[in-house]
């Protein structure tokens, strides 16, 4: 899960001697080429309010606000940053952007800037500065980015993190693999004879946001399904889904009992307890393993790879998002955006990446050579977390019923139907269709 | 010095104020004494209420207003099976834990009412289950029910060796629906226990005697005395713990959320499934206004079933 076990690694406390080094350690190797930055003359008397979620990691507030700090520094206008609980923010955009009042920007999750498109400007200059100074912007970055089917920036993505296979070196050697094969055939067969050794994989299938929704995804990516088509109408009930579905039907049985209650913070607790030895989550086990005497052996033992791809061209993970927004409401939208444009500047930015330690990946291409990628090798698979072609409602547009259909949890649950012998492939796939044509009428 | 030019002395008969006139005319007195408690019961109880079912009627979601509707919310609901679910498991949770709870709930009750040492700080005990934050409880019975890390998987399967398998208590429908029946028993007793203890001391210990002289037996003295004159708090106390258990969503919410595949939802976690992560208000409070005439049923039913007005009014049962 990517949301709640970062309690261990809040332990970490980084004290601001160190919040200095990685501002000199951050300088040099990001790329960038000469662009004239948007002309954004700054409002009179301008100031800001902004919200974004908590951090994973102490560093990530002291970072974030000592660049804002800067910002001030540089151009007077006072910022004020709130830090919202990640159950929260969701709501406190909606109601900021019903009302039209409140914060002047908000980094909210992935698909808030579409929901609320009518409520923002536009952020289409600071987008195209950023993406021609730094490389470009990654795949889903730009897909979060974009108002569908156009050109127009409603969002700036700020971060993101996708959830890959995590496995135990020795169990899989010990089942006689060098690493978790890459098909569909090898992993369903590598986790066959887990199980017969008796140290089994699991995958939630629970009303898991995080977890359920990123390992149904998989399934159903991986062989070529999606929720919705191109255009947002529904595809659950063909084919593929059919193949996925049968394909689980016979994975499910090598999984550590009782992956059908699983919740998001399940198959880390089960997977530090040596109950389960191969699963997919957020880079927050593998951290929070680490940082615990009692689990740094396991988190030793632990690598990461890409589930298998199948039919996917891409890693099939929908990379949790940060999104940042301007409102229409607010009164300095220049100061807003100029406040963006700086936060996303390599001089506050990679700092701030180096900090997070490796829970957020950048979304624009240069800062692939930040120094916090090569910091432990475990994490670098995060490095192109925002490269994956895949993003939640893949393949339809990012919507109000996309997120819907991920909360109320409607593909895990026809996964969790077929692998508890409830229904059949094609019942499931039925059921799914009919509650995702609700969700998508409009 | 003396005064011999009185005026004519002439009772002074003041005219009252407006305002002594006014709060001294009764019916305003009266409106402006339940004017705070009928403004804090509209603000806080009656606006929600009515919005709440206002919004039954209307498409509204997190973020975007919504257009009246209609009954299309509750059109779409009455062919949604997990609705149907919700509706089932919802009575079906209330009926057996309700049972449970008075059954378990009368014995302790009766238990209690006997004179043994230490009774207040036993009678203490007995309430913890109640007083303790239904989610610190949840969250007990949530590890008691893990796949992996439950008490009592451990103590079958690595202590007295009699499984060799952790028991799967959430994984399939019926076990996780008796699981958090069972969860519901346990936190409702107190509640009951106390309740009908409370009511156990106001029979007159008299008719116990009188009982005994006519050579009564135990089940005698509880079927033809105990019994009847619990009823009346017997009526009170069920129809409280039948809308406590039909409203009920913590222990819900914090062990299942309403998994496995939506087995064990119960109309209130399905509305705010629906309604706030899933953004639908509008179906959310169709959902939620769907529980007021079965709560209104089962009030009904307990204190009309329950408590005839004989036995309130002291009359004989002829």
């Amino acid at each position: 899960m990517y949301i709640i076990n970062r309690r261990s690694a809040l332990q970490l406390g980084v004290s601001a001697a160190a919040l200095a080094a990685f501002r000199a350690s951050a300088q040099a190797p990001i790329a960038a080429t000469d662009t004239p930055a948007p002309r954004l003359p700054i409002e009179q008397g301008a100031t800001l309010r902004m919200l974004r979620p908590v951090r994973f990691v102490q560093p990530d507030e002291d970072v974030f606000r000592a660049n804002a700090a800067r910002f001030t520094q540089a151009t007077g206008v006072q910022v004020r940053v709130d830090f919202v609980g990640w159950e929260d923010i969701t709501q406190q955009t909606a109601v900021t952007a019903n009302t039209g009042a409140g914060p002047d920007l908000i980094i909210g999750f992935g698909d808030a800037p579409h929901i609320f498109a009518e409520k923002l400007i536009e952020v289409s200059d600071v987008a195209d500065y950023l993406g021609k100074r730094y490389g470009g912007w990654m795949a889903v970055g730009e897909k979060y980015g974009k108002r569908h089917g156009t050109n127009n920036w409603i969002g700036l993505p700020f971060g993101g993190t996708a959830g890959p296979l995590v496995w135990r070196k020795s169990a899989v050697n010990q089942v006689g693999f060098e690493n978790p094969p890459s098909d569909h055939a090898g992993f369903l067969d590598l986790c066959r004879k887990l199980k017969a050794a008796n140290k089994p994989a699991g995958f939630a299938l629970g009303n898991a946001v995080g977890d359920g929704n990123g390992f149904a995804n998989w399934l159903l990516w991986s062989h070529g399904a999606s929720l919705t088509d191109e255009e947002g109408k529904v595809s659950i009930n063909k084919p593929e889904t059919i193949a996925a579905l049968n394909y689980l039907k016979e994975l499910y049985p090598t999984f550590v009992p009782g992956t059908l209650a699983w919740g998001d913070i399940s198959n880390n607790r089960a997977y530090a307890a040596n109950e389960c030895w191969v699963t997919s989550n957020g880079v927050s086990l593998y951290f929070s393993l680490k940082n615990d005497p009692a689990t740094a052996p396991i988190a030793e033992d632990s690598q990461h790879s890409l589930l298998p791809l199948g039919q996917a061209a891409s890693w099939p993970s929908a990379p949790l998002t940060l999104n940042a927004m301007v409102f229409k409401h607010s009164r300095f939208p220049n100061a807003a955006k100029a406040f963006l444009l700086f936060m996303m500047e390599r001089e506050q930015y990679d700092p701030w990446l180096i900090a997070n330690l490796g829970y957020w990946a950048h979304p624009l291409t240069n800062y692939g050579s930040s120094a916090v990628w090569s910091s432990d090798p475990k994490v670098a698979i995060f490095k192109d977390s925002m490269n994956n072609k895949f993003w939640n409602g893949y393949k339809g547009p990012i919507s109000e019923a996309s997120g819907q259909a991920n909360a109320e949890y409607v593909t895990v649950q026809m996964c969790a139907a077929v692998a508890s012998g409830q229904s059949t492939p094609q019942e499931a796939a039925r059921e799914a269709e009919r509650r995702a044509r609700r969700i998508f009428r409009r | 010095m003396s005064v011999t030019t009185a005026p004519a002395w002439r009772p002074a008969r003041q005219e009252p104020g407006w305002l002594v006139r006014l709060f001294e005319y009764k019916p305003f007195l009266v409106f402006a004494c339940l004017l705070p408690a009928v403004g804090l019961l509209m603000v806080f109880l009656t606006y929600p209420l009515g919005l709440g079912i206002f919004l039954a009627f209307t498409d509204t979601t997190i973020g975007r207003r919504g257009i009246w509707v209609g009954l299309e919310n509750f059109q779409y609901l009455l062919e949604d099976p997990l609705w149907w679910n919700a509706v089932f498991y919802s009575v079906f949770y209330t009926a057996v834990a309700t049972v449970g709870k008075f059954a378990l709930g009368l014995w302790l009750a009766l238990l209690l009412n006997n004179h043994m040492p230490f009774k207040s700080l036993l009678r203490a005990i007995i309430l913890l289950p109640w007083i303790v934050p239904t989610v610190l409880s949840a969250i007990a019975f949530w590890w008691i029910y893990d796949p992996q890390f439950s008490i009592i998987s451990f103590l079958l399967v690595d202590v007295l060796g009699w499984r060799t398998t952790n028991i799967d208590f959430l994984g399939s429908a019926w076990p996780a629906r008796f699981s958090l029946i069972a969860a519901n028993i346990w936190r409702g007793i107190p509640f009951v226990a106390i309740s009908l203890l409370a009511g156990l001391q106001t029979i007159s210990p008299s008719l116990y005697e009188a009982a005994l002289l006519d050579g009564s037996s135990a089940w005698q003295r509880f079927r033809y005395i105990t019994f009847p004159m619990l009823l009346p708090i017997l009526a009170i106390v069920m129809t409280f713990s039948i809308i406590f258990t039909f409203t009920d969503f913590q222990l819900v919410y914090a062990i299942t959320r309403g998994g496995p595949v939506n087995s064990t939802h119960l109309l209130a976690t399905l509305a705010f499934q629906r309604g706030i992560p899933g953004g639908q208000l509008g179906e959310g409070a169709a959902i939620a206004v769907s529980m007021i005439p079965f709560l209104v049923f089962a009030t009904l039913f307990s204190y009309f079933g329950l408590a005839r007005r004989k036995w309130q009014q002291g009359e004989g049962n002829d």
